[in-house]
């Protein structure tokens, strides 16, 4: 057993973590990093990164063989390596963990590799192996992140997939039944239905991504059918059992019937809980909120000098809301003044098309009282839109209706995930309707779609 | 293992309460054995109380100021895990910064005059432009220099489009609660609470202020041989040898004065009607510490040469500041040297350190003119102001020792002959 002491100890490598540990160090506290597996968490290492690598080639390998195109290409008959696809997005992710580890390096954190065990609010012990250490902190960071949940009595094993099994397929499933129709669900689904499985999404809620409007929902909803994903909403799983190499479901109908889906493979994205309760979490008696750890607007827990950011924290798991909230509590730690203090929160579905969502919709708004105006801009009148072949998707600026106030900014589109640092700026620096219509706007692009909802909102959009 | 409890244990012979000064703990911490508690002050000496257990605090027996019985309980401990461990309520951390700026008083039951002029356009937005949502329009930059200004953006009405905060706004803000007397009550008034080492100078100034009669006697003593003598002895002081202040000589004089005088060197224990004479002289020096005043004690000034009373004050003071002095050298004096060095002023009216009878003060020394009968001629002057408690000293007898103090001072030489006493 080695003794370690440190001013700050983060627990947890992922962007929360990591981010909060090199903010620290730059500051020139003694900080440690324990990180159990790899360095970058979930969001690096099975989530972001490696799935978005997934979708960049679902989508390329789906154009190569799209013959619907009227573009006047054809291509000779496309195939899929899927062990080197993912040795190729391994590689990636590869990259981003040394980029970390020597951001670290550089910022003077010292990282401990291995399981990490809380004693109490300033004592964490790390096992790894053979070796042992006893850290104590005079501050310390809980950054331990979330796990994927499973089926009731249905583990993640064989057939039965979390998404970071489903990351590591190396070939294609014939057929491949996604339980859960939230956007984990559907951008893995999406993919592996453009590499050709025949893709069924089973969704207990009356619609997919329930999160979001159904106007934002229906082109997303549009390209699953065009690409022969059979979506069955307002429907349950019963049971699953496994058989050879394949696995059944027995699903309940909203009409109360029951019936039965065969696939290879079943990928469970129901959800992520805060992993709030391993590592001797719960025996610090921390207040909770739900299932996650519950946090003031500074990060901090009911525990003197503990603080809790990221996934552990609970919704809306993000990992740019871990790396804010990291660096937020790294300036604390030095004697800064801060708090959360965000108004623009983008959350981005990378499904296809993208959604975008990032502050107040039409109805959070409405439910404050605040009167508002909406403008809706449809890519189908976008010139970038239409030479990219996809038209589907529009911007839709929410404003204050006495002041055109930005308060809040929806859009779905191909690759409209880009237009997130656009709204995120305009809401955050107080962006009026008119600002951004006084705004040029480069010509031609998608951002011209923000440009006009924004015109809308004064009454004169112009190409519309 | 339950509940566990910490008792305030037995931190000294013939203690039988003490004074929480700190807390090192808060109800939901978890601590390990060993951990310090908390911080009680006896007498003079503060001792912490370590934690005889690992677990999470439940409970603390008092605040700080109290006072606390040897063998009451102190702390209550549980084991980590318990659903009541009751740590502190979120809803209480997330509580918003102090007001930045009270609200305005409701000073003026009568309905206005007439309206008073805006205090600055600032307060007027330009702009009339309200924004029904609670949101201010300013930019991240704003908002964080605001933050960290400790100025309510809401308060502000912004001087940009549409109500916005800009940048000068936020400084114009900061500047004007700076400079304008009205907003300058922002500063909160603050309440001090006179707990430890400042409790117990306000007991004992009170002691000796409403139960002694004080004697003042102010006399100028002309230390223009005294000085000449201490440069001489400073300029062939060897190595390590402490720097000679004017106080041991004092002392060398008080020990002297007291030889002949001993109703000096005495306290009176007024409820006894009991006045002590005692035999060995032990002064205490009024020492200015970090956390108010203390009187170091210089054991045994009857046995000591001047350098040894120098360098024993020296050891003395210095532990007093750094807060290593034992209870044995802050307690036990038998009359008391104050002192405000540089800061001295022509005249002092030293309060007695309860149950003494006597204490000594020094004024500023200074060059003054002094009338030798032909003209006037610039003589270092130094000035004692000496308080006795007049019960037991009348004030002839405090004139005498006082002016065997100003002779011993003012011919030096007598302070060694009278040596071999």
């Amino acid at each position: 057993m080695k003794d370690l002491t440190c001013r700050v100890l983060v627990v947890g490598g992922g962007p929360g973590g990591y981010v909060c540990a090199i903010r620290a160090g730059q500051l020139g506290l003694d900080t440690v990093l324990v990180e159990r597996a790899a360095l970058g968490g979930t969001c690096l290492n099975v989530g972001c990164i490696p799935s978005k690598a997934l979708i960049h080639t679902a989508e390329q390998f789906h154009a190569a063989t799209d013959t619907a195109s009227e573009t006047g290409l054809s291509f000779g008959k496309a195939t899929v390596d899927m062990g080197r696809n993912v040795a190729w997005r391994r590689s990636i992710v590869d990259r981003l963990n040394r980029g970390v580890a020597g951001l670290l390096k550089k910022a003077k954190v010292r990282v401990v590799t291995g399981e990490a065990r809380f004693l109490d609010g300033k004592t964490v012990e790390v096992t790894d192996g053979s070796s042992s250490y006893r850290i104590n902190a005079d501050d310390v960071v809980i950054a331990t992140g979330s796990d994927p949940v499973s089926l009731p009595d249905v583990p993640f094993d064989g057939p039965v997939l979390s998404s970071t099994e489903a990351l590591s397929l190396t070939e294609v499933p014939d057929r491949l039944v996604v339980v859960g129709g939230g956007y984990i669900g559907l951008e893995l689904g999406t993919a592996f239905a453009k590499f050709g499985a025949k893709v069924t999404v089973v969704e207990a809620g009356d619609r997919l991504l329930p999160q979001y409007d159904s106007a934002l929902t229906k082109p997303v909803a549009d390209r699953l059918k065009s690409l022969s994903v059979t979506v069955h909403t307002g429907t349950t799983v019963v049971s699953v059992s496994k058989t050879g190499g394949a696995v059944t479901l027995q699903l309940r109908t909203p009409d109360g019937t029951e019936r039965t889906l065969e696939a290879e493979k079943a990928l469970v994205t129901i959800g992520r809980r805060p992993n709030a309760g391993s590592a001797g979490l719960s025996e610090l008696g921390l207040d909770m909120a739900g299932p996650a750890i519950a946090i003031d607007d500074r990060c901090r827990t009911s525990m003197r000098g503990v603080y809790a950011i990221g996934d552990v924290t609970g919704e809306p798991m993000l990992a740019h809301r871990a790396m804010a909230q990291g660096a937020m509590v790294a300036d604390l730690l030095a004697g800064k003044k801060r708090k959360w203090d965000v108004r623009a929160f983008p959350a981005i579905c990378f499904t296809d098309p993208e959604i975008v969502q990032v502050g107040q919709t039409a109805e959070e708004a409405k439910q404050q009282g605040i009167e508002v105006k909406v403008s809706e801009f449809p890519l189908a009148a976008n010139g970038r839109a239409m030479t990219r072949e996809r038209t589907d998707g529009f911007v839709r600026v929410v404003a204050e209706k006495a002041t055109g106030v930005l308060l809040g900014i929806q859009a779905v589109g191909t690759e409209i995930s880009e237009l997130s640092a656009a709204f995120s700026i305009a809401l955050e620096m107080g962006a009026r309707a008119e600002d951004v219509a006084a705004t040029i706007h480069a010509h031609p692009t998608q951002g011209e779609g923000f440009q006009e909802a924004a015109l809308g909102v004064m009454g004169h959009a112009l190409h519309i | 293992m339950g509940r566990y409890v910490v008792k305030l244990p037995d931190v000294g012979e013939g203690i039988a309460e003490a004074e929480l000064v700190e807390w090192m703990v808060e109800v939901g911490d978890t601590v390990q054995e060993d951990d310090a508690l908390a911080s009680v002050m006896t007498d003079k000496a503060t001792v912490e109380i370590p934690s005889a257990a690992a677990g999470i605090v439940t409970w603390r027996g008092g605040e700080i100021g109290d006072i606390i019985a040897i063998g009451s309980e102190l702390v209550h401990l549980d084991v980590p895990g318990f659903d009541d461990s009751g740590p502190k309520d979120a809803s209480e951390q997330g509580a918003a910064e102090p007001d930045s700026q009270p609200s305005p008083s409701p000073q003026s039951p009568t309905p206005p005059k007439e309206p008073k002029p805006a205090r600055s356009e600032a307060v007027e937005p330009p702009n009339q432009v309200k924004l029904s949502t609670t949101r201010v329009l300013a930019a991240p930059s704003v908002r964080r220099r605001a933050l960290e200004a400790g100025i309510d953006l809401a308060r502000i009405a912004g001087s940009g489009p549409g109500g916005r905060v800009v940048h000068a706004d936020i400084e114009k803000a900061d500047q004007n609660r700076r400079t304008e007397p009205g907003q300058a009550e922002e500063r909160p008034n603050e309440e001090v609470r006179v707990i430890g080492l400042r409790r117990k100078i306000s007991e004992r100034m009170s002691l000796s202020w409403s139960r002694i009669p004080h004697i003042t006697i102010v006399e100028e003593v002309d230390v223009s041989a005294l000085e000449r003598l201490r440069g001489d002895m400073n300029a062939r002081r060897k190595g390590d040898g402490v720097k000679l202040t004017v106080l041991p000589f004092l002392m060398r004089a008080l020990v002297i004065a007291i030889g002949e005088q001993p109703a000096l060197n005495a306290t009176f224990d007024d409820e006894a009607n009991v006045v002590t004479q005692w035999g060995p002289i032990h002064i205490g020096i009024a020492t200015q510490t970090d956390t108010g005043l203390t009187v170091p004690v210089v054991r045994h000034g009857e046995n000591r040469s001047i350098r040894s009373l120098a360098t024993e004050l020296a050891r003395v003071a210095g532990a007093a500041r750094d807060g290593s002095a034992t209870r044995e050298e802050l307690t036990g004096s038998t009359i008391t040297i104050t002192s405000l060095g540089p800061l001295g002023a022509l005249a002092t009216t030293p309060i007695i350190n309860h149950p003494e009878v006597a204490i000594v003060g020094v004024n500023r020394m200074s060059v003054r003119p002094f009338w030798n009968g032909n003209a006037f001629e610039p003589r270092m002057m130094m000035n004692l102001s000496s308080s006795f408690d007049h019960r037991v000293i009348d004030g002839w007898i405090a004139a005498v020792f006082v002016q065997r103090l100003k002779q011993l001072l003012e011919t030096p030489a007598l302070l060694f002959a009278e040596m071999e006493k």
